[in-house]
């Protein structure tokens, strides 16, 4: 399985890689991690604990498949504008998590809400237009579609997109060439430029995580939740993926993503969530978390077979999927 | 309560008999006018290249009509119009519609119309000048088309039953009814059953929503036809070597067709259409060498029907209900117990990790396809029982078959059995209601109602998004 | 072998009422599935519709043509709501049987003898294209070269032409357009539109009557230039061979089903008249005559099936694009 190969490299290149996080991190002196370090510093390392400022809250989300009970969240908040990450073992019901936030999917029970607006059994649509944009683990490029458009795409409020509108070019032409000009400029960002023309399908594993990520803001969202953004992704690429999502902070958008590269985690976010058999089972700063027995418990229990490897200062759990 | 046990006791000696491929009993009646059904169903408009108008007398349209034991029915009406535009002796072009006729059959039972050119004509009979207890065996097929060429007649037979299928309901109290259509009902559900296991475990396993499905059905019925009817052995045995020839060429065609396209990486999508196109081919195959008409195999062509307290059955009607159950158990048997079995279901559920496990996907995917082959020729060979061989039957049921599978939930074998069940008793219960014509209308219906309600079907599963 | 008048012929029905007929129902079929990929199989019951509405509005009701023009596309606006309405939601699988079941519900209903008085039954309804016929501007028919058209056929077949134009030009407005982006993206991956806050359910429902809108185009067209509606003109094969016709010419592209119909309708005469001479001149003894037609549909079913498997691109559509295609 070519995720299993993607895996070995990357855990090949992590010791490498945290070089360059280092470099990147200290020397920036990013004005929004502070900001987001400093707000979260007074809060309790405990599951469900409230934040100053959350963007979304959480309140006793229970999700069950027959007899299975996937998701039981008694009470989460996600701070703005920082960066939270999601973890847990294989099976933890975090991406069910993320479906139920993000209205892919309704809860048995349970409210949340979005910039203080309930988004209980609002569609998937509804979420995304309010602010809360998401992408997923196995990426969603639109092959046939040309890198231009995939962007194109992400904008809201597109006259164009009304069906009689469609048919007078005249309405839309104006506004079709602002938003090709907000894509060009993403594009050159995310160093996807040359590819402009191209097809989706044709662009490698990490440049369609660029591109699902440059369209998400397409559409100026407040906050971004990212399913697996390093999942497939190139080792070779990964370093400017979390350079671009670092910056999404530091452009006031809110980050909730979830990953398994304890590295990873520990170099981006503010805040980390852990999930065990669908409940919060920790919540802290990345270094708080990763010591926490709770934490290593959950793991171990669900991956006493599989790479649980203490390099030096930090546990990293690789998941191969 | 004597005569009942009486006619239980017959019926089950009946059957036994039946099992062991004697079937004496059954030979009561044979069919009442083997159907004379000109010229298959073509809904593609003929495009004429040419034309012969020179149209000289003595072209008609004639037929006999009889019941179910070929006594001559008379005072029957029918009503003959052209449906596509001809040309009398004189040159006049009369359009389609214009030339109408009706006709009485006479003492004999016959009927004859004389018409005004050749081309094609439909004839309708008013199933209300029936006498009692008597109906059309196929209530749908009141009209039939016939193409009539000139200075030639043509013959149009419609085939009548009593009690099983046709108006012979009627007059009966409202519970005995339901009762009768429930147990024909489900008679006729175990054979879509039969068909749609093959349907819904291709499609589990491969993705591939198979629209020749149908043709393996038809398959079963045209090679028992073959080595009863032609070959000459005796019909069980006739029928067992056609569920075995048609399993077998049910894997040759998946290690011919769809194995290699699956190993090219085609889609799903491009395989429904590629299976589109294999069932035209087919059909019109077996049009090629079976021709139009629909055929009754001589051993059981027709049969007196047993009463069983409020509900008529014929002995071959419950061999078949027995032998349908027999390989409905010998499935779930397969699926639950055996390993290729319960390999299936691992690949239905997750391809890739069945793969990763050690399944050797593509042997389970074959075996699959016999087991599937085979069962859809048992299918067939049933439906024939009571309806006749012709070239598209597979094709008349796949849809029912579809709906059955729906229902039960796409992809698992269980549902299908299920969904089947439900939808050969709803067909036949709903005449209740409604006319016998659009009894597939009901169905089909509740098809889409149910959908609404439980969208993955009675057994099946929600999806995971992401 | 008289080739003059196969090809007459073959050319004749190239461009005839049949091939302007599956044109149309193939657009609206492009719409739907080539640039939406939803998977209607009930293509027929949208002509149908049409047809039973334009001629009972003009035979039982009595009322003018274009009220049953009115009637016949409102018919196919209500038949796509009630198919999207419960399907558009659900996996593609479950639009593609509800589709093909609600077809035949249509056809079975159309055809019984309980509904006989409104649509005729098993025979339809007959001669109702008078009012049509009395706007031709035609006093005679058309004889170039080998192509003959009667006077009526002459003005169906321009009338049908242009509804295709027509259609082809709506159809490039729209998927040049911001709405087409959406719907294009909606083929590849619906979550992902979805995602991006864009109302899924409602693109689908607005194809899906398009595509039926333009498809009843071909049924009027059907009705009048047969002056005839049977109800088995509309079974379940006029659907397949307009998908044939589609794929044929190329899926997901403007001009694709109209390329395609030209094509298909050619090819089947062409290979029908061929044969017919071949077994007339006893050049083939083991076909009868009446069997050509038959083998028609060989080659018919055969040529779907290897298209679909060699070129799924279709005449006009590109291989590289396709190959991107993981469904």
């Amino acid at each position: 399985m070519p995720d299993d190969d993607a895996a070995a490299l990357e855990q090949a290149d992590i010791a490498e890689e945290r070089a360059q996080f280092a470099h990147t991190t200290i020397a920036g002196e990013l004005l929004g991690r502070r900001k987001a370090v400093e707000a979260l510093a007074d809060v309790p390392h405990e599951p469900g604990v409230p934040k100053p400022d959350p963007i979304l809250v959480a309140d006793g989300i229970v999700r069950r498949f027959g007899g299975l009970v996937a998701v039981d969240v008694a009470h989460a908040e996600i701070q703005r504008g920082s960066i939270t990450a999601l973890v847990g073992p294989n099976g933890a019901g975090k991406t069910t998590f993320f479906n139920l936030l993000t209205g892919f999917d309704q809860p048995n029970e349970g409210k949340w809400s979005f910039n203080g607006i309930e988004l209980k059994g609002k569609a998937a649509y509804k979420v995304a237009r309010l602010g809360m944009v998401r992408t997923f683990q196995l990426t969603k490029a639109l092959s046939r579609m040309k890198v231009i458009d995939n962007m194109a795409l992400g904008a809201k409020d597109q006259k164009g997109e009304h069906f009689w509108a469609a048919v007078i070019p005249g309405i839309w032409r104006r506004q079709e060439q602002s938003i090709e000009a907000k894509a060009d400029g993403l594009l050159a960002r995310f160093k996807l430029d040359t590819k402009r023309e191209d097809f989706a399908g044709s662009l490698s594993g990490g440049q369609r995580k660029l591109l699902e990520m440059a369209r998400a803001l397409m559409s100026d969202p407040d906050m971004v939740m990212l399913d697996e953004p390093m999942a497939g992704v190139n080792p070779a690429l990964t370093q400017s993926l979390l350079g671009h999502i670092m910056d999404l902070r530091e452009q006031g958008m809110t980050v909730l993503f979830v990953e398994h590269d304890m590295d990873v985690v520990r170099s981006i976010s503010d805040w980390v969530i852990v999930m065990g058999q669908g409940k919060v089972i920790a919540e802290g700063p990345p270094d708080a978390v990763m010591s926490n027995p709770a934490v290593i418990d959950a793991y171990l229990g669900a991956h006493h077979d599989k790479a649980l490897t203490d390099t030096g200062e930090s546990l990293s759990f690789t998941e191969p999927e | 309560m004597r005569p009942r046990v009486a006619s239980w006791l017959a019926a089950m000696a009946a059957a036994v008999l039946m099992l062991l491929g004697i079937g004496g009993v059954a030979a009561a009646a044979p069919a009442a006018g083997a159907s004379g059904q000109v010229g298959g169903v073509s809904s593609l408009a003929d495009t004429p290249l040419a034309d012969d108008d020179s149209a000289v007398a003595a072209t008609e349209v004639k037929g006999v009509v009889t019941d179910p034991n070929r006594e001559p029915i008379a005072a029957v009406q029918l009503d003959v119009t052209n449906s596509e535009d001809v040309t009398d002796p004189s040159g006049t072009v009369i359009p389609a519609g214009e030339f109408t006729a009706t006709v009485e059959t006479k003492d004999d039972g016959t009927w004859a119309v004389p018409l005004p050119g050749g081309g094609r004509y439909s004839v309708t009979i008013d199933t209300g000048t029936l006498p009692e207890g008597i109906g059309l065996a196929d209530p749908d097929q009141d009209t039939r088309t016939v193409n009539v060429l000139p200075e030639k007649s043509g013959t149009v037979l419609f085939r009548t039953a009593d009690g099983e299928n046709g108006g012979g309901t009627a007059g009966r109290s409202t519970l005995d009814r339901a009762l009768q259509l429930t147990v024909d009902g489900l008679l006729f559900g175990l054979t879509i059953a039969l068909a749609a296991i093959g349907l819904s475990l291709i499609f589990g396993t491969t993705g591939l929503t198979n629209f020749s499905h149908g043709e393996l059905v038809t398959l079963g019925a045209l090679t028992t036809y073959f080595f009863s009817s032609i070959v000459g052995l005796p019909f069980v045995l006739a029928a067992a070597v056609a569920v075995l020839v048609c399993g077998l060429l049910g894997g040759v065609q998946d290690k011919a067709l769809w194995g290699r396209l699956r190993k090219r990486g085609t889609g799903v999508i491009a395989m429904l259409v590629v299976s589109i196109g294999f069932g035209i081919l087919l059909r019109y195959v077996y049009l090629f060498f079976f021709g139009g008409n629909t055929r009754q195999f001589n051993a059981y062509a027709g049969q007196a029907g047993i009463q069983l307290g409020p509900v008529l059955v014929t002995p071959k009607s419950m061999v078949a209900a027995v032998v349908a159950v027999a390989f409905l158990l010998a499935t779930a048997f397969w699926l639950l117990r055996t390993r290729s079995g319960k390999a299936s279901r691992a690949i239905s559920d997750n391809p890739a990790l069945a793969s990763a496990s050690g399944i050797d996907v593509e042997r389970v995917i074959n075996r699959v396809w016999i087991y599937g082959a085979g069962l859809a020729a048992l299918a067939g060979i049933i439906y024939s029982l009571n309806n006749g061989v012709n070239w598209f039957q597979g094709f008349q049921i796949l849809l029912l078959t579809f709906a059955g599978v729906t229902l039960g939930g796409l992809g698992t074998a269980f549902g299908a059995i299920v969904g089947s069940l439900i939808v050969g008793v709803m067909i036949q219960v709903s005449t209740l209601v409604v006319p016998p014509e659009l009894k597939n209308v009901g169905a089909l219906l509740i098809l889409i109602i149910i959908l609404l309600i439980r969208p993955q079907g009675i057994l099946g599963r929600r999806e995971r998004v992401g | 072998m008289d080739w003059g008048n196969i090809l007459g012929q073959s050319i004749t029905q190239g461009l005839g009422v049949l091939a302007v007929i599956y044109a149309l129902a193939a657009i609206g079929l492009n719409v739907h599935f080539g640039y939406t990929g939803l998977l209607n199989f009930g293509q027929a019951g949208f002509l149908a519709v049409a047809a039973y509405g334009l001629a009972v509005t003009i035979v039982v009701l009595e009322l003018p043509l274009f009220v049953g023009v009115v009637i016949g596309l409102l018919a196919a606006v209500a038949l796509a709501l009630l198919l999207g309405i419960p399907t558009l939601r659900l996996r593609a699988d479950y639009l593609a049987i509800v589709t093909i079941a609600a077809a035949e519900i249509i056809r079975l209903l159309v055809r019984s003898v309980t509904l006989r008085d409104i649509f005729g039954g098993s025979d339809g309804i007959n001669a109702f294209a008078n009012e049509f016929f009395s706007y031709s501007p035609f006093s005679a028919g058309l004889e170039l070269g080998p192509v003959r058209l009667s006077q009526n056929d002459l003005w169906v077949v321009v009338v049908g032409w242009t509804l295709v134009a027509l259609s082809c030009l709506l159809v490039w407005l729209l998927m040049r357009s911001p709405w087409g982006r959406v719907i294009k993206a909606i083929r590849e991956d619906e979550d992902a539109v979805r995602s991006l806050g864009k109302n899924v359910y409602f693109y689908k429902m607005q194809a899906l009557i398009i595509g039926g809108v333009l498809g009843s185009l071909g049924g009027f067209i059907f009705a009048v230039g047969f002056q005839s509606v049977q109800p088995d003109s509309y079974a379940t094969d006029l659907t397949f061979f307009a998908y044939a016709v589609l794929i044929l010419g190329g899926a997901g592209r403007v001009m694709g089903p109209v390329l395609g119909a030209v094509v298909f309708w050619f090819l089947l005469v062409f290979i029908d008249g061929t044969l017919a001479q071949l077994v007339q001149n006893g050049t083939i003894t083991f076909i009868r005559t009446d069997q050509v037609g038959q083998v028609r549909y060989w080659i018919l079913g055969l040529s779907l099936m290897l298209l679909m498997i060699y070129r799924p691109q279709g005449i006009l559509g590109d291989k590289k694009e396709l190959a991107l295609d993981a469904r």
